[in-house]
Order: C-alpha cells, then sequence, then structure tokens
C-alpha cells in the first residue's frame, strides 16, 4: 500500500491532483455521428432560411400598422366597441364554465373505463380510443367542424371545449386511477363490496382531491382556447378580437388583448391558489 | 357506560364530516349547478335550435360528401408540409434565443436585479404565455402580411413564455450544495453560471424544447388558417371552396404529423432524461 495523501486515478501519477476540468461525458459517443447530425442541421438551417420569402415593401407598410397597433396596445380603447367586446366575453366566460362542468361529468366515466385496473379489455380499449381521438384533433379543427353541423356562435364552441375536456381530463384520471395505493382497494374488495362500492369508497376519495385540481385547470385552459376557437366562427371573445383586426381598429384589438391577458393572469393565479387548498 | 347500552335508535352513527361541513358542501354544489344552470341560459339565449336539430342530418350529408379523400391533391400537399416544418422548428429555435436569458433573468437565484428586471421577465413570460400563438399570428399577419415569416415569428413568440417559464422553474430548484461549491473556489458570477448552474439545468433544458417543438408541430399546422403558412393555409383555401375531400385529406395528413412528431420527441425525451 503506498502512502500517498491524494486520490490515486488510472492513468495519473500518485499524489497529483488533477488541475483541469475535465468535460463530462457526450451525449452522442459515436464522433461520427456527432458531425453528420451536426451538418445535416446546418445544411437544413440553410434550406429553411431559404425557403422564407420576405416582401418587404409589404413590411414596410407593415412596420406602419405595427406602430398603430404598439400605440393602441398601450392605449386601449374599452368604450367604442364595449358593446361587442362584453358580449364576447360574456360568451366566452359561460362557454368556459359550461363545457368544463359537462366536459368533466362525461369524462368521469371514460376515465374510469381507460382505467386498467378497474375496467374489463374491451371497455377499456373503447375508452382509449375516445380519448386518444379528442386528444389527437386541435381544437381548431374540431371547432370548423362543429361550426359547419351546429351553425356559427357559442354553442359550436362550447361542444368543442367539451370535447377537447373529454380528451384531457378522461387521459389524467385514468392515469390517475392506475396509480392508486392498491391496498385500499383490496380492502373493500375483501368486504365483499360490488364494482359500484368498489369505486365509490376505494377509488373516489384517492382521486377526488385531484381530479377538482385537474378541472379547475381544464377551466383555466378552456378560456384561453375559447378566445381562438372564435377565429373560425366558434363565438366568444376571439369572434371580437378577429372582427376588431380585420377593421384595423387596433385599439379596440389591443383592449381585448389586454382583457384576456388580465383574465388569464387571474385565473391562473386563483387555480394555483386553489388547488394548493383543495390537496 | 358501554356502546351497548344505548338503545340501538339512539346510538350515535358515524359521519365523515360533521353536521355543517356536510351542509356546507351540499351548499356548495348547489351553487355550481345553478351557477351552470344560469351560464347554460346566457350561452343559449342566441343558438339557433333550427341548426341543432338539423345537425345528424348535416353530418351525414358532410360525411358523405368528405369521404373518400382526395388523394391526388397529395402532390400539392408536400411543399406546405415541409413549410409546417419549419414553422415549427424555426420558431422553437427563436423561442429558446429569447426563453433562456428571460429565464435567468425571471429565476429568482440568478436575477441581477430582483426589482426591476425580474418582475419585467416575469410580465414577459406570462404575456407571451397567454396570447394563443394563433392570435400571435393574426396580429403578425396584419403587420407582416401573410408568409412563412409570421408563422415563424408567431410561434417563436409563443414559445418564449412556455419555454421560459418552464426553464426558470428548473433554474430556481437546482442544488445550492454545488453552487456553493463552486463558489468557494473563488469562481466569478460567469463561471458560477456556467459550472454551477448550467450542468444542472441542461437535461431538463433539452426536454422542454423537444416537448416544446412536439407541441409547436400541432399548431404550425392550423397557424395558415389565418395566413400564416404552411399546411393550414391549404385547408383554409380548401374550406373556402368546400372542397370537403381535400379537407379530410388535409386533416389526415396533419393527423399522421402529429402522430410522427409525438414518436420523436418521445424518443428523444426518453434518450435524454
Amino acid at each position: 500500500m503506498t502512502d500517498t495523501a491524494a486520490p490515486v486515478s488510472p492513468g495519473m501519477s500518485p499524489g497529483t491532483y488533477p488541475t483541469r476540468w475535465k468535460r463530462p461525458p457526450q451525449m452522442i459517443k459515436s464522433r461520427f455521428w456527432r458531425y453528420a447530425l451536426a451538418i445535416g442541421a446546418l445544411v437544413w438551417l440553410v434550406l429553411a432560411l431559404g425557403t422564407i420569402e420576405v416582401n418587404w415593401q409589404r413590411v414596410m407598410v407593415g412596420m406602419e400598422r405595427g406602430q398603430r397597433f404598439i400605440a393602441g396596445f398601450l392605449q386601449p380603447d374599452f368604450t367604442t366597441r364595449w358593446r361587442d367586446i362584453s358580449t364576447g366575453l360574456i360568451e366566452s366566460l359561460t362557454m368556459t364554465l359550461t363545457s368544463t362542468v359537462v366536459g368533466v361529468l362525461i369524462s368521469i366515466p371514460i376515465g374510469i373505463g381507460a382505467a386498467r385496473n378497474v375496467a374489463p379489455r374491451w371497455i377499456y380499449a373503447i375508452c382509449r380510443g375516445i380519448i386518444a381521438v379528442s386528444r389527437a384533433l386541435q381544437e381548431i379543427i374540431v371547432a370548423i367542424f362543429f361550426v359547419a353541423l351546429f351553425g356559427f356562435g357559442a354553442f359550436a364552441g362550447f361542444l368543442t371545449l367539451t370535447f377537447a375536456t373529454i380528451g384531457f381530463i378522461g387521459k389524467l384520471l385514468a392515469e390517475d386511477i392506475e396509480d392508486i395505493d392498491e391496498s385500499q382497494a383490496e380492502a373493500i374488495r375483501a368486504t365483499g363490496a360490488s364494482w359500484f362500492q368498489l369505486i365509490n369508497y376505494a377509488i373516489q376519495p384517492q382521486v377526488m382531491p385531484r381530479l377538482i385540481g385537474l378541472s379547475l385547470y381544464r377551466l383555466d385552459i378552456n378560456f384561453r382556447e375559447s378566445a381562438v376557437i372564435g377565429i373560425v366562427g366558434a363565438g366568444g371573445i376571439g369572434a371580437t378580437l378577429n372582427t376588431a383586426l380585420n377593421r384595423y381598429e387596433y385599439d379596440s384589438a389591443g383592449a381585448v388583448l389586454l382583457i384576456i391577458i388580465a383574465i388569464v393572469m387571474i385565473s391562473e393565479y386563483s387555480s394555483g391558489y386553489l388547488r394548493r387548498w383543495v390537496q | 357506560m358501554s356502546v351497548t347500552d344505548i338503545p340501538a335508535a339512539e346510538r350515535p352513527v358515524w359521519h365523515h364530516r360533521t353536521l355543517l361541513g356536510r351542509l356546507a358542501i351540499y351548499a356548495g354544489w348547489l351553487g355550481l349547478v345553478a351557477l351552470f344552470v344560469w351560464c347554460w341560459n346566457i350561452m343559449t339565449e342566441r343558438t339557433m335550435w333550427v341548426f341543432v336539430y338539423d345537425a345528424p342530418h348535416a353530418a351525414a350529408d358532410l360525411a358523405s360528401r368528405a369521404w373518400p379523400p382526395r388523394w391526388s391533391y397529395m402532390d400539392r400537399l408536400w411543399q406546405p408540409l415541409w413549410d409546417t416544418i419549419n414553422i415549427a422548428t424555426l420558431g422553437t429555435l427563436l423561442g429558446i434565443v429569447l426563453a433562456v436569458p428571460l429565464a435567468f433573468l425571471a429565476a429568482s437565484n440568478t436575477t441581477p436585479s430582483r426589482m426591476i428586471l425580474r418582475p419585467v421577465a416575469l410580465f414577459c413570460i406570462v404575456a407571451s404565455r397567454s396570447i394563443n400563438s394563433l392570435i400571435w399570428a393574426l396580429l403578425l399577419v396584419s403587420i407582416l402580411g401573410p408568409g412563412i415569416l409570421a408563422g415563424i415569428l408567431a410561434i417563436g413568440f409563443r414559445s418564449v413564455g412556455f419555454i421560459g417559464k418552464l426553464l426558470y422553474e428548473a433554474i430556481e430548484e437546482t442544488d445550492i450544495a454545488q453552487i456553493e461549491a463552486i463558489t468557494a473556489t473563488g469562481a466569478t458570477k460567469a463561471q458560477i453560471l456556467n459550472y454551477g448552474i448550467v450542468p444542472q439545468v441542461l437535461p431538463s433544458f433539452y426536454g422542454i424544447s423537444v416537448f416544446r417543438w412536439d407541441i409547436n408541430i400541432r399548431e404550425s399546422a392550423i397557424l395558415g388558417l389565418v395566413g400564416a403558412g404552411g399546411i393550414g393555409a391549404q385547408l383554409q383555401a380548401s374550406l373556402n371552396v368546400l372542397a370537403w375531400p381535400q379537407v379530410t385529406l388535409i386533416i389526415l395528413v396533419i393527423l399522421a404529423t402529429v402522430v410522427v412528431s409525438e414518436w420523436v420527441s418521445a424518443r428523444v425525451r426518453h434518450a435524454i432524461i
């Protein structure tokens, strides 16, 4: 045994500390792939940047509009179009609440059906299918179809948001049910409980706080989405914003945007607070 | 006296909550139902129920017109699809470039000034997050004119808030011991950042970026609806002329792209973390 104070590592004479910092191991080990990826990324970047076409004359004209927009944002005009803004806002808010409530109510059975530990296999497959379809389709695309089927207005928006809520809550609820503490379910089963009693006494108490938290979170998201689906005709504040921009009324558009930002901030903070209080 | 001495009818029954607690919960549910009914009435005030009752008929009609998809239209979709992917990727890169400095300004342990810069950075992040990329696109198209550039900027501006928020939370959660060790060697501020904080947040940074790229692919597919380039422009053109077989094909292409991007991002995140 050598009598050294310093730690000995292979490749170093005993008694010396490393004086240089060594780079931690690379993510991609093979040198060839590192260079190949870097060159590929560079080629792609050049190609992609090459496809951008900028019409500078149009941009010059637009810059003036941009200035007016910034001016409108700094000096928003709430009064001129207040009737339109308040109608849009009320539509958005009511649409948000009703679609969240209905969406959560529908997604509870679907979420239970999509949990592997409480549902038979064929129900599991159907419910997972519903969730996958709802999650894969964009809100905007769904809204286009619902507007085509149900006519313009808040009802199509309500259906769109409900449809999107089902996928979101259903998936998270199903994962939550799959993650429960099995011993409680075991204990309830041992008493000879029926399937409904199992759900009510073993599953529901465990997932309820999280379900309430998720619903509040979805309420928040639904409001944000309700500001967007109006662009394709599904009602709400998005329709007002779209109209204001089409009329080049940037001060009204600025007012709408400020209202959206304010409501999103308020709802984000209050839903965060409520979620902490519930859990 | 034990419980059995009390006659069965008078024995106390165990309840989960007190009477008042139960009443409060019932009142809460009642309030929610009342709020729902009230909102429902306001929302459906202007609904044309004729259209709603007609919907099953309309749906059958639409389905008969939209099927089968017009496969030959695929030739004209490759270019917009390439544009869509470019919008998403370049937009993500722009978002990363803008979000990284913002995140360091917004994190309470790295911010240079807690009083001025931190609130400003936080406001930028919240403002970017609360405006959907479609609304950003709407604004930018009216300023820059229709085209890919507006799409890239819209995606970038929306991504700033998302990446910035997750990254500054990651920076705030870094392990203080490692930073202290670096500080104890007499390192400068920049060296502390480079050797103490960056290595700790790098994995979550990659994860966040890839995650956002995946979301951006979905979002860039619809930006064309408001004129910001990509496959959405084709969708809008087909919708305007009611060419439903083309709409079906475009939606199938978007779905396939989304599935592929989700698979890629899942693989990459799995490899990193």
